[in-house]
């Protein structure tokens, strides 16, 4: 899509106007007509109440923020532990040897399989979400982190050693650049993967708090007004991330170390 | 990341690099990392830090997942699994290409669908698992309709790119030597657009797949993984859950080794368009 022109864009984006315009008025036409209860199938106006009530009474932003919170601890562990043992496997043959298999053996287990076990190891609550989460942002940046050390040019290597850089230095100004790309993208599937896996573990473990937990109540209550609004919301969190932070991110480091030539046409 | 898995030095390709030696060794060294880790957990495991139903022994995990498989009750939910990932994953698969080469060829069906499809393709798929119920019922049913859901975005995705890509160059030599509509398709644009398709099949099965166990869990189905490992909860079989997750990174490993990396090698490669 970004690679667009901007001519085409001002007609892409009223085109997409129209399909969205389109699209809702065949939800409330389908919605009002009392095909189905209003309970399972809210008009659009509803929707909309339920989200302003929400965001009204801070209940919303409240879900939002544990939620996030989760999400972001349970990442950032998995980056603290992630990073440095994909650098080191990609450094250290023994470690490499070592960690691989298991990863290799772990990942295909997708991180909702745990939630029971992690439950009753962890209890309902925090602790699980930030497990689930851990578990499913784990993989991504350490296979990444490997193979970026790995695709390091060993040129770049050699040459940095003739002009005398020592340890640290390769390490800093060879090393970490030259994997930043990968651990970045790593970062980014591990992203995705969290919120999938914080949602489902919310929902699972229940806790009185969280987003994923917010639709899985709205279902005893048939209040599929505040599903959908927290769908919505549940989406823009997410986009909000890919756009803004992990591009934010990658425009700070990958593209001014010269890394990646312009990421946008 | 399954391009970061293949620039694994393959132990197998190493054995057969040197002598039969070698083989061993690197046999030796996958296997080592499960031994020691085996054993630090059989180690915690009967030090009695932690409940032996909460953490039990790998024995008492080991004997469970035979007892299961032997009483047929862990087939049995692993084929309900099974059954229902292969036919959320082929609604998917033959809607997602459907509407991918709908969205390449026509400006119109891309106009119109890629809006809805961008906006609601962010939206981690379990979260409409309680919407799904709430529409169509606990059950198989909602649990199909929504991995099917959930997994065809990629292909949708994939797909049309897949087609976008398809190089002018060759719809119009085609054109010129006289292949209509039909013939147009399926010797040019099908096959060119191959490589993005097998990888949008591949990202869906893995997304389907990703999902399925946490669906199977909220969906209260009678049979599958996720409600056996869920259900086992309850009762504090642990061991009983650790078999099942034992059997899903079972399922996992052989859904991507053997069917997707298979299927490219036989289209793909055969045909040319990729090495």
């Amino acid at each position: 899509m970004s690679t667009r022109s901007t001519s085409r864009r001002g007609r892409s984006l009223g085109r997409a106007a129209i399909s969205l315009a389109l699209l809702a008025g065949a939800y409330e036409a389908l919605a009002r007509s009392g095909a189905f209860p209003a309970a399972l199938l809210p008009t659009l106006p509803a929707v909309g109440l339920a989200l302003w009530s929400g965001l009204a009474d801070g209940s919303l932003a409240g879900h939002a923020a544990s939620t996030l919170w989760r999400v972001l601890l349970g990442m950032g562990l998995a980056v603290a532990v992630g990073v440095p043992l994909g650098i080191l496997m990609g450094r250290v043959r023994t470690v490499e040897d070592f960690f691989l298999p298991l990863a290799s053996a772990l990942m295909p287990i997708p991180s909702l399989a745990w939630v029971p076990v992690f439950i009753l190891w962890f209890g309902l609550g925090n602790g699980t979400a930030v497990g689930i989460v851990f578990y499913a942002a784990l993989f991504p940046v350490l296979l990444n982190a490997w193979s970026g050390v790995r695709a390091v040019n060993p040129l770049w290597l050699r040459a940095a050693g003739v002009m005398g850089a020592d340890a640290s230095a390769l390490f800093r100004k060879v090393i970490l650049p030259g994997a930043a790309p990968f651990i970045i993208t790593g970062v980014r599937q591990a992203f995705l993967r969290a919120w999938i896996a914080v949602v489902g573990a919310e929902m699972l473990a229940a806790s009185d708090w969280g987003l994923g937990w917010v639709i899985f109540d709205a279902k005893e209550f048939l209040r599929a007004d505040v599903m959908l609004a927290s769908l919505v919301v549940i989406g823009l969190i997410g986009l909000a991330f890919e756009r803004l932070v992990f591009g934010t991110l990658e425009r700070v480091t990958v593209q001014r170390w010269g890394m990646v030539r312009e990421a946008r046409g | 990341m399954s391009h970061a898995m293949d620039a694994a030095p393959p132990p197998a390709a190493v054995g057969q690099a040197s002598a039969g030696g070698g083989r061993w060794r690197a046999i030796a060294r996958t296997a080592l990392p499960f031994l020691v880790v085996g054993a630090l957990w059989e180690i915690v495991a009967r030090a009695g830090i932690f409940h032996p139903r909460l953490f039990p022994s790998l024995e008492e995990v080991a004997f469970q997942l035979v007892r299961l498989t032997a009483s047929g009750v862990l087939p049995h939910h692993a084929a309900d699994t099974l059954l229902r990932l292969l036919a959320g994953f082929a609604i998917a698969a033959a809607a997602g290409v459907a509407v991918g080469i709908l969205m390449g060829r026509w400006r119109l069906a891309e106009d119109l669908l890629l809006p809805p499809v961008s906006m609601a393709a962010p939206i981690p798929g379990i979260a409409y698992a309680p919407l799904f119920l709430l529409w169509f019922g606990p059950g198989s049913v909602s649990t199909v309709i929504l991995v099917a859901f959930v997994s065809a975005f990629p292909v949708v995705f994939n797909t049309w790119t897949g087609v976008k890509a398809v190089k002018e160059v060759w719809l119009r030599s085609a054109a010129a030597m006289g292949a209509g509509g039909g013939r147009l398709f399926l010797k040019v644009v099908l096959p060119g657009a191959l490589p993005y398709i097998l990888t949008g099949l591949r990202l869906g099965l893995a997304q389907a797949w990703r999902i399925l166990v946490g669906v199977e869990m909220l969906a209260a189905v009678p049979w599958g993984l996720g409600w056996m490992i869920f259900g086992a909860r309850e009762f504090l079989n642990t061991d009983v859950m650790l078999a099942g997750v034992v059997v899903i990174g079972a399922i996992g490993l052989a859904l991507e080794k053997g069917v997707f990396q298979r299927l490219e090698r036989y289209t793909v490669v055969r045909w040319g368009m990729m090495s």
